[in-house]
């Protein structure tokens, strides 16, 4: 009987310290949402976009091998026509027989119509922290710019469309590695963080809608540009998984399988992250 | 009559046609394994295992993370039995070290070799633990006064161990890495997180 007053005491002290986590909680996503805010305030102090002109530059400049400009590259609208490429992919390619995401295409075509040599180009593709994106990442932002504003439309008509976003779903939900990670693991719940940062519920199309069309983005905390490729290189790298390769497989069908469920969402690339 | 009973077995066979398709998996298992394995090329031979998914994971993934009875009872029993006790009997280390290890994400990625510190439980990434710490994640629950709710009891000391070191004996297909089996974390590591947990003088619990 002696200890009810305790209890009670306990119980009161337990209700009063959720309501201070939670209004702490509220305190930091507050916070972080001005951050957010800020940042996006100007749309033109976005630094992604001097990365998107410096891909256009390179775009347009006789390079490689053979010194030819990528302007006969055909994004799958047709030779050279870039405008809204970007929305429709990745597509089937009959060429290469292949289906490609913008970055595995503009990789193709460096290395088929300019002659530079596909295995110097994956060898390290990506940047490292503070520095700007590679050539073919500026590229991969000039040409997904060009799609700002439209929204996500792909195909999925060829069987080889369809059988990428039946994998990338499928690699989507794959466990494995030391840590038993998958996407899903991150990405199949609404509103959960890792520390303070928010995860997108990347299998529900309407959170997909908001945040696949951002990619490739500046990153503050890294101050560069990150492509998609680049993105899922570095949630395999927290997954303990090795180093995804630029342009396989299993990176075409997870953004055929994220493009798809963003089906309709607006793309706002470079978008602007933490 | 004779119509209805047409349309009934019609109706029969339809749904054994769909049940048929959902059975058959979507992509050939053999063609995921052999995309996963050209798409980490520069993966050493002793790397190979990563790329694989166990019996269990294969299971988790293939019903979305929550198993039908049966499957699950099986995760279990076969999980639990990878628990390797501390030789001691005392699950308590020290929390104050489990704290660090509460930290730090360190270990495993592919720019964490040679190892320049000790492995991680980076137990901030998923839950909420102490008043002090604000940067905590939200995937798993908040274990804030885990301690105290569960009385300190002996019990649940070892409750927490066996969770720690490997989830899925408690919870099938949780998303929390099976730090002890997959040897993320040794058993002294393991011990000095249960500390951080249930220890009265833990930060967690005061």
């Amino acid at each position: 009987m002696e200890l009810r007053p305790t209890l009670i005491a306990a119980a009161c002290a337990a209700i009063a310290f959720s309501s201070i986590a939670f209004a702490q909680d509220a305190e930091t996503e507050k916070g972080l949402e001005k951050y957010r805010q800020m940042l996006k305030q100007d749309p033109w102090s976005n630094p992604g976009l001097l990365d998107s002109d410096r891909g256009e530059a390179l775009w347009k400049t006789p390079r490689g091998p053979k010194n030819v400009s990528l302007e006969q590259c055909d994004l799958g609208k047709g030779a050279g026509k870039v405008e809204g490429a970007f929305a429709e992919l990745p597509r089937y390619f009959v060429d290469a027989d292949k289906v490609m995401d913008a970055e595995t295409r503009i990789l193709w075509c460096m290395e088929k119509l300019q002659g530079f040599n596909r295995a110097d180009l994956v060898k390290k593709p990506h940047p490292g922290g503070g520095q700007p994106v590679k050539e073919l990442g500026a590229m991969a932002t000039y040409v997904a710019n060009k799609s700002s504003g439209l929204k996500f439309a792909p195909k999925a008509q060829h069987a080889k469309e369809k059988e990428a976003i039946a994998l990338g779903k499928v690699l989507f939900n794959r466990r494995s590695g030391p840590f038993d990670f998958s996407c899903a693991g991150c990405h199949s719940a609404e509103g959960t963080r890792i520390r303070l940062q928010g995860l997108p519920y990347l299998a529900n199309p309407k959170e997909a809608r908001k945040v696949v069309g951002e990619w490739p983005a500046y990153r503050v905390s890294t101050t560069h540009v990150m492509t998609m490729q680049h993105r899922l290189l570095d949630c395999y790298w927290q997954m303990r998984m090795p180093e995804l390769e630029l342009g396989s497989d299993v990176s075409v069908a997870l953004i055929a399988y994220l493009n798809k469920t963003a089906e309709g969402g607006t793309i706002s690339a470079p978008g602007l992250k933490r | 009559m004779r119509k209805t009973s047409i349309i009934i077995v019609a109706i029969g066979l339809a749904g054994t046609t769909a049940a048929l398709a959902q059975q058959k998996p979507v992509v050939d298992p053999a063609r995921v394994d052999a995309a996963v394995k050209a798409a980490f090329p520069t993966a050493p031979a002793d790397w190979q295992a990563r790329l694989v998914p166990d019996e269990t994971m294969k299971q988790c993934s293939a019903h979305g993370n929550s198993p039908p009875k049966a499957i699950s009872g099986a995760i279990q029993k076969r999980e639990m039995a990878t628990i390797q006790y501390p030789a001691d009997g005392k699950f308590l280390g020290d929390w104050k070290n489990g704290e660090k290890l509460a930290q730090s994400g360190y270990g495993l990625r592919f720019t964490d070799y040679p190892p320049r510190q000790v492995n991680g439980g980076n137990c901030y990434a998923c839950h909420q633990l102490t008043k002090q710490e604000v940067s905590y994640g939200t995937v798993g629950p908040s274990l804030l006064g885990y301690g105290k709710l569960h009385e300190f009891k002996q019990a649940d000391v070892k409750a927490a161990y066996e969770k720690i070191y490997n989830s899925h004996a408690t919870f099938p297909c949780s998303f929390m890495p099976r730090f002890g089996a997959n040897k993320v974390l040794t058993i002294e590591q393991i011990k000095d997180i249960v500390a951080l947990l249930m220890s009265p003088e833990s930060s967690v619990n005061k």
